[in-house]
């Protein structure tokens, strides 16, 4: 799903009720696709990707912009970095 | 693939990264010579590291890392995780070598994902690949034996380099080619940790994964007997990726041989259950508190009473008289029935799967 937020394009992964590494598999697959400076919206209901998906994104260089959490779900936000 | 006139330092090979020391090692002593190395990970649908500490409420405190990708980070390489679980059923149902102690495929395994690493490696331009492989190591697939026919049957032949051993195994393209310096590379093999944590120390790796039964499901003798009765109760060899989820969650009752009882064994695997009541016909206990429970298989009307009055015997009303059990279906129809729970000793111990 693709919205706009801050006039910057903003994707939305929804990941709930896939464990880890598919919310990461699906992460890194969608951001394949994606632009430098693109935001990215994972929703997640696996507590794995809190450690997980901001590991990735060091990896790679993508920025995480904010993690949040709330009953059995989480939402992690992510601006892409340089894709090579 | 790039020409020859290259030198070492412009060199890239790819890594099978399991999130083990043996990996760990393998990459940091080919990057000591100047070679870039990221890691590939492949996600089968068994691998430990996933699943269930996700699902269990009491691991959501201190959620369990990714080890492949900590181990990414503390080399300072990428880590590309992919997912082969759809091309990986032919290796669990078909081992071409057939299975270890369980019902692990570990050699088919290893060819099938030093292919599929070849493979990425071809389209991504690298130019050779490397595994933490030791011989002596793994009973049935790191055996000096066996390393020729992984990279024989992989089709990675001699791009295939296995730098904790390779002193002990033929030359490879990257040796010969001077890419890797075949001096700096190690002679390692049997079961000993010692050289491993020798390296480790010398290397500054202070934490690293203990290995404990392997990272794969498949070696566990509990899950692999869960994996039989699946097949045994369908009659065919053959799974789906809920399936093999399915296995790791909960207690598994099968009463009779065309069903079984998934129970939820606590907060967390309810929660996780509840996400699957579209996928399976399910119960839950209305009159006291219990857990959520998924039937897999073909019940009758006969059946669901008796699987009504197994659930009731998981929830806080074991010792009543009468359990409210909510019984729906797939499209979310549901009834109720009341039931008495079955005493302990009508559960024969053959039902727990």
């Amino acid at each position: 799903m693709k919205s706009q937020v801050n006039g910057m394009s903003e994707l939305t992964l929804d990941t709930r009720n896939l464990l880890c590494p598919l919310p990461v598999i699906r992460t890194q697959n969608i951001i394949e696709d994606m632009q430098q400076g693109e935001c990215l919206k994972v929703q997640c209901t696996d507590h794995g990707v809190i450690n997980d998906i901001p590991a990735w994104c060091r990896i790679n260089g993508h920025e995480i912009l904010s993690i949040d959490e709330q009953d059995y779900e989480i939402v992690i936000k992510i601006r892409v970095g340089e894709n090579s | 693939m790039k020409n020859s006139s290259n030198t070492s330092n412009n060199r890239k090979a790819v890594a099978l990264v399991s999130g083990g020391l043996d990996s760990m090692l393998a990459v940091r002593v080919i990057q000591e010579q100047g070679i870039h190395v990221e890691g590939i990970n492949f996600f089968t649908g068994f691998c430990v590291e996933g699943h269930t500490h996700a699902i269990r409420k009491k691991d959501r405190a201190k959620p369990k890392r990714n080890n492949a990708l900590w181990v990414a980070e503390q080399l300072g390489i990428k880590l590309h995780i992919i997912d082969v679980s759809e091309d990986y059923k032919n290796v669990v149902l078909n081992p071409k070598h057939g299975y270890g102690a369980n019902l692990n495929p570990c050699l088919d395994c290893k060819g099938f994902m030093v292919h599929a690493a070849m493979d990425w490696m071809k389209k991504h331009d690298f130019d050779f690949l490397l595994t933490g492989e030791v011989i002596g190591q793994r009973p049935m697939s790191q055996r000096k034996a066996t390393m020729p026919v992984v990279s024989k049957e992989s089709g990675a032949g001699d791009l295939l380099l296995r730098p904790l051993c390779a002193k002990l195994l033929p030359e490879t393209l990257a040796e010969r080619e001077g890419w890797v310096d075949r001096e700096k590379l190690l002679d390692f093999s049997g079961r000993s940790r010692k050289p491993q944590m020798a390296l480790a120390e010398k290397y500054g790796f202070k934490e690293y994964a203990q290995p404990a039964g392997g990272c794969c499901f498949l070696t566990d003798a509990s899950y692999s007997s869960k994996l039989a009765d699946l097949w045994q109760a369908r009659g065919e060899k053959t799974y789906e990726i809920d399936d093999i989820v399915m296995l790791k969650v909960g207690r598994h009752l099968r009463p009779r041989p065309h069903f079984k009882l998934i129970i939820a064994r606590e907060e967390g695997e309810t929660n996780f259950l509840r996400g699957y009541r579209k996928n399976y016909l399910s119960m839950y206990i209305v009159s006291h508190s219990g857990p959520v429970s998924l039937i897999d298989g073909e019940p009758d009307y006969d059946d669901l009473e008796l699987a009504a009055r197994l659930v009731a015997r998981f929830s806080s009303g074991r010792e009543s008289e009468l359990v409210t059990v909510e019984v729906m279906q797939k499209n979310g129809e549901s009834r109720n029935i009341d039931v008495k729970p079955l005493n302990s000793d009508e559960i024969p111990s053959e039902w727990y799967v």
